[in-house]
């Protein structure tokens, strides 16, 4: 418990830090949000005037508390661009984006862990030998690039989707599902090779040690030992990957999202980023940051739970 | 008496080198039921390897076996997995030089010592096994045994961790125990303490023991027989005082006069 009051304190801290660096980041790039509202039409005066009156004329500091203030009372603030609550703007985004990267990280789970061990066990067989090519092959695609392959292929040749063809979860859940598999497959096959390499290295290293050999002395079948003794060993390493995995999901959806044309978080973040729409850009770095220290401690929790020899220390 | 286990010819080579490498020339084994037959040697003169076979745990890819390991009917050397499965654990158990890695890091202690039972003995209850191994890990002189049940192997010392092993290998109260270099990774006095226990058990199950030690006069303490092995091959075999008295081989003399003299 103590140990989880400890993690809880370091992630505040993390976060505070984050939050004064996107702040003082975007104070450092070019770039106004009262310009980028008026375009040709701004003149001095009224330049002047909006920022008096949004407060971009106070000092920096001034400013980056006045927002930190309200944005740990969980007043996120109000958007430069759509003059309504960030709050509420990203409240109807965060599903189709959290519901992306869970997605992806399923199937990460599901294709990275028999293949791990069916590799493992039958070492050099064939199989593995053509399993490690395609692996390699696999793990050096970016997602952007496998998801417009995907999207011609799946979406043009075989019209098995719409591309573009986006329906809202509120609409149509099922649709929704069915039409983030594919940009799902996008980011989780890098992903699962990955995976799946470092399960299978891992389960061999940890079959060549000896405790091994004392399962087999007791009468164990080679599943037995596989199962029973070598893959809670073996699930080590990899759950650490597969936890940095995740987290790298939901900032990595953003592209994907862009390719499969997914109007979940990115499309807001990339607006508002080119709009200088600090409340909004804030909001949503702090968010994934949140996301990604979130994922870190459940990595860590489950660690301890899987091995015993992490200590809780005080 | 009656003969348990019987190896004749036993020969084993490894091919993962360009040539291939004897490493078990010619080894021949009759153990008699309840007794303690030592096996010594320098490194490489094949006792473990001769060890390993008897407990059907050479590995299986890039070596070569030939001879007979015959027990209750069976050669060990040829017969299905499933019979030899059957009586590993249960018929022959072994313990390892290492106690340090040779359990499980993330399992619980009482789940490692239990495992022959749930193998070989499925009709067994929890309670049962359970029951059976606070029992033998009592036996083994373990304090404590309730408590050490729950623990992981980390929490304990080199020398409990073996009379572990030890507790898990009796647990099914096997005809054949093989103990290889079980205290070559343990100080002077945990050593005498387990080759004690050793004993104490051979008495009490009638268990026979095979016991592979560098170390002449472990044998010396512990054993009835004794075979001296080098380079793959037994240059001498016989009782341990006769050995002891009158060796008959330059090789084993240098053995005995390797053992060092305490003169206070």
């Amino acid at each position: 418990m103590r140990y989880i009051m400890k993690k809880v304190l370091s992630m505040a801290l993390t976060l505070f830090v984050v939050s004064i660096c996107v702040f003082f980041a975007f104070s450092l790039i070019p770039g106004d949000p009262v310009t980028r509202m008026f375009g040709t039409q701004a003149t001095p005066e009224l330049i002047e005037q909006y920022r008096q009156k949004m407060g971009l004329n106070d000092p920096l500091i001034v400013r980056y508390f006045r927002w930190f203030t309200s944005f740990i009372q969980g007043d996120f603030g109000t958007s430069y661009d759509y003059k309504v609550p960030v709050a509420g703007m990203i409240a109807e985004k965060i599903p189709i984006t959290l519901t992306l990267a869970i997605m992806s990280f399923v199937m990460m789970v599901i294709i990275s862990i028999p293949i791990g061990i069916y590799t493992a066990k039958h070492e050099n067989g064939i199989a593995d030998h053509i399993l490690t090519v395609i692996n390699q092959i696999i793990m050096a695609i970016p997602p952007f690039f496998s998801g417009i392959i995907m999207t011609f292929i799946f979406g043009i040749v075989f019209k098995l989707f719409k591309p573009g063809g986006f329906v809202s979860y509120t609409k149509d859940f099922w649709g929704f599902i069915e039409y983030l598999i594919l940009p799902a497959v996008a980011i989780a096959l890098p992903k699962a090779a990955m995976a799946t390499k470092l399960l299978r290295g891992s389960v061999i290293d940890e079959a060549a040690k000896d405790y091994t050999r004392t399962a087999y002395s007791r009468g164990n079948t080679t599943n037995g030992v596989l199962y029973l003794h070598v893959l809670k060993n073996a699930m080590i390493p990899v759950i650490t990957f597969m936890g940095m995995a995740l987290a790298d999901m939901v900032a990595g959806s953003i592209v994907i999202e862009q390719v499969f044309g997914i109007p979940g978080i990115s499309r807001i973040l990339l607006t508002s980023i080119n709009n200088r729409d600090y409340p909004v850009v804030e909001t949503i770095i702090m968010g994934i940051a949140t996301m990604v220290l979130v994922i870190n401690l459940l990595v860590d929790i489950i660690y301890r739970i899987i091995d015993p020899r992490i200590e809780v220390e005080d | 008496m009656e003969i348990i286990l019987d190896v004749t010819d036993l020969h084993i080579e490894f091919h993962d080198h360009d040539k291939p490498e004897t490493v078990v020339e010619d080894f021949d084994l009759m153990l008699e039921k309840g007794e303690i037959v030592g096996i010594v040697g320098e490194s490489g003169s094949g006792k473990s390897m001769s060890a390993l076979a008897i407990a059907g745990l050479l590995k299986r890819h890039a070596l070569t076996k030939n001879g007979r390991i015959m027990f209750d009917g069976h050669d060990l050397l040829t017969c299905d997995r499933d019979i030899l499965r059957s009586y590993q654990g249960d018929e022959i158990s072994m313990i390892f030089q290492e106690p340090m890695t040779s359990l499980n890091p993330v399992k619980k202690i009482g789940w490692q010592v239990e495992e022959s039972l749930r193998i070989h003995h499925k009709d067994m209850d929890k309670k049962e096994r359970k029951r059976r191994a606070i029992e033998m890990m009592t036996s083994v002189g373990l304090r404590e045994p309730e408590k050490v049940y729950n623990m992981y192997p980390h929490e304990l010392s080199g020398g409990m961790r073996q009379r572990i092993m030890i507790a898990a290998a009796m647990i099914g109260e096997p005809k054949i125990l093989i103990a290889d270099e079980p205290t070559t990774a343990l100080d002077v006095t945990i050593q005498a303490q387990i080759v004690e226990l050793l004993r104490k058990l051979n008495k009490e199950k009638g268990t026979a023991i095979i016991f592979i030690s560098h170390d002449l006069s472990l044998i010396r303490q512990l054993c009835q027989r004794v075979i001296v092995m080098q380079a793959g091959n037994i240059v001498e075999t016989g009782k341990v005082e006769d050995i002891f008295r009158a060796p008959q081989m330059a090789y084993t003399r240098k053995l005995i006069a390797a053992i060092p003299q305490i003169d206070l």
